[in-house]
């Protein structure tokens, strides 16, 4: 599925930018996460794609229909479960999912038949006569996911749908959305760092209405001037080299090279301190590229002969 | 066309069908608010109203389904996000609405029943008679429904849409002359009643049941108003309307 965004814009008045020429150009299958704090213009950009909401300026396509002058052609292909969705409480979950179904223009037999089935699939079949009302929040979350589920929509957008869960009910609809995503493309919004670097086969990050960059996690990492974390299990630890040092509770957190990486290690093997070496994680990424890495106060400035004691 | 009837029947099935199936309660709330200002209108003019009342009823009950359907669609718009979730699906917002238009009528089935009957026994009307009652009351209906699309389309949040149905029931059905004639507002309030919509639909249906008599040329102009009033409203509904948002 292809989707292009050409100076995609979204403004509210002359002053607030919710998006500001958002450019990207994306084929795909599989689940293209997108990031970003509250009110980075996520759930923006996921509304104007989804066809709720027109831009100010700028283009978008969806496998080449235009999504401003065509959006009936595009509806046809997409379905959206919008943040802050709520499965309608005096409504089961298999009579939400044929609703939705049949507005989509199925027919009440094919419609109930894909949403036993789509509830079977999320292991909702043996509530699916029970008043939405009565289920718990992560059952609540299924059923909206069913009714997109249910429809084969081969492009499905969900904007932040496991906001409010409990880490297990969240991971449980990660496993969902894993098997989801394997024949269609999945566009999630989230302020879940982990989610998306779980999901994402594609991670774009935005800030304030802007895109800062978009790629696989790996290519993501690769950008980056520092694209290992250490973890050195010795408050007092000193050495020179070129990354940047943290204080953490039981010892310092160092971003650096691949190249530092095998000289600090070394050094560390040799004086017998603990440590521990990964690359660097989404969260990691996100706070250099959105917070300029200086959301701890107790960071020091990268560069040269860093003092760790 | 199969497939259009199906993305109706979707609006009828979420708005009242399975609304009647899971809780029956709903049915009572449609028959109380025409009932009672029928049977305060009977008592309190001993009986003699009876017969206008029970029109009246028949076309607060269409003002009714206007406000109903203005809630209605707020709701689901605002707290279920049901709105968004439909417009990103090929349901066009002409066919959402018209399914949602039919649903109210549903809902308000037992209520429509109940006031037939109560016309057919008390007010003794022609066949043409009621031919012209059919299409005043569907005039006034598109007219509700037009302006119920047009508020819930306005509305942010369910606290403004009750603010929207506050408004307008007291204004269209209790205020005007529709459970009683005209003739009963003296002036100069009598020149105020016709800034309602719902006073010329009285008029023609009071004049088809011959509790008043229109003449040619006003039997005409009260047709042309509530026409005009039923247009303006469905074309303001259509053009400002916001099905995806700007």
């Amino acid at each position: 599925m292809r989707i292009e965004a050409i100076k995609l814009s979204k403004n509210y008045g002359s002053r607030v930018f919710a998006l500001k020429d958002v450019d990207f150009k994306i084929d795909l299958k599989g689940m293209f996460a997108i990031i970003g704090k509250n009110g980075a213009g996520k759930t923006t950009l996921i509304r104007i794609l989804s066809t709720q909401l027109l831009p100010t300026y700028g283009e978008a396509y969806i496998d080449g229909i235009d999504v401003i002058k065509d959006a009936h052609k595009v509806r046809e292909i997409i379905a959206a479960v919008p943040q802050e969705a709520r499965a309608i409480p005096w409504l089961t979950p298999i009579q939400t999912v044929l609703s939705y179904l049949m507005w989509r223009g199925l027919s009440y037999r094919e419609a109930r038949e894909k949403g036993i089935e789509a509830l079977r699939t999320l292991g909702l079949d043996n509530v699916e006569n029970e008043k939405n009302r009565k289920l718990s929040g992560g059952q609540k979350r299924k059923v909206l996911v069913a009714t997109v589920l249910a429809s084969e929509a081969p492009l499905i957008f969900l904007d932040e749908p496991t906001t409010g869960l409990d880490y297990l009910s969240r991971k449980e609809l990660w496993s969902l959305l894993s098997k989801m995503k394997r024949d269609r493309l999945i566009i999630l919004t989230t302020h879940y760092l982990e989610e998306a670097e779980i999901l994402g086969d594609l991670i774009g990050i935005l800030d304030r209405g802007k895109l800062l960059d978009l790629g696989d996690i790996n290519s993501l990492r690769s950008k980056m001037e520092f694209p290992y974390s250490m973890k050195i299990y010795d408050p007092n630890f000193t050495l020179d080299f070129s990354g940047i040092v943290k204080r953490v509770n039981d010892g310092v957190q160092v971003f650096t090279n691949e190249k530092n990486v095998y000289q600090i290690v070394s050094m560390l093997l040799e004086k017998k301190i603990k440590f521990s070496v990964q690359e660097v994680s989404l969260s990691n990424i996100f706070e250099f590229l959105v917070e300029g890495g200086e959301q701890n106060e107790e960071v020091l400035e990268p560069g040269n002969s860093i003092n760790t004691g | 066309m199969k497939r259009y009837w199906n993305q109706v029947i979707a609006s009828i099935l979420v708005n009242s069908i399975y609304a009647m199936v899971n809780y029956p309660v709903v049915l009572i709330n449609t028959l109380l608010a025409p009932l009672s200002i029928l049977a305060v209108v009977t008592f309190a003019s001993h009986g003699t109203l009876l017969p206008v009342a029970a029109l009246g009823a028949l076309i607060m009950n269409m003002v009714q389904s206007g406000t109903s359907m203005q809630g209605d669609l707020s709701h689901l718009k605002n707290d279920m996000k049901l709105q968004d979730m439909v417009v990103s699906s090929p349901t066009s917002a002409g066919t959402y609405i018209l399914g949602m238009a039919i649903s109210e009528l549903v809902y308000s089935i037992p209520t429509i029943i109940l006031l037939l009957i109560l016309n057919f026994i008390f007010v003794k009307i022609t066949v043409i008679g009621w031919i012209t009652i059919l299409f005043d009351m569907l005039l006034i209906f598109t007219f509700s429904i037009s302006l119920g699309f047009f508020l819930s389309t306005l509305s942010s949040d369910i606290v403004q849409s009750w603010a929207f149905s506050g408004i307008i029931s007291p204004l269209l059905t209790t205020i005007p002359p529709v459970y009683y004639p005209i003739t009963y507002i003296p002036y100069p309030w009598r020149y105020l009643s016709y800034l309602s919509p719902t006073t010329y639909a009285a008029e023609i249906a009071q004049n088809a049941a011959g509790y008043v008599h229109l003449g040619t040329l006003d039997f005409a102009l009260t047709w042309i108003i509530l026409v005009a009033f039923t247009v303006f409203i469905f074309v303001i509904a259509l053009k400002k309307s916001r099905w995806r948002e700007i």
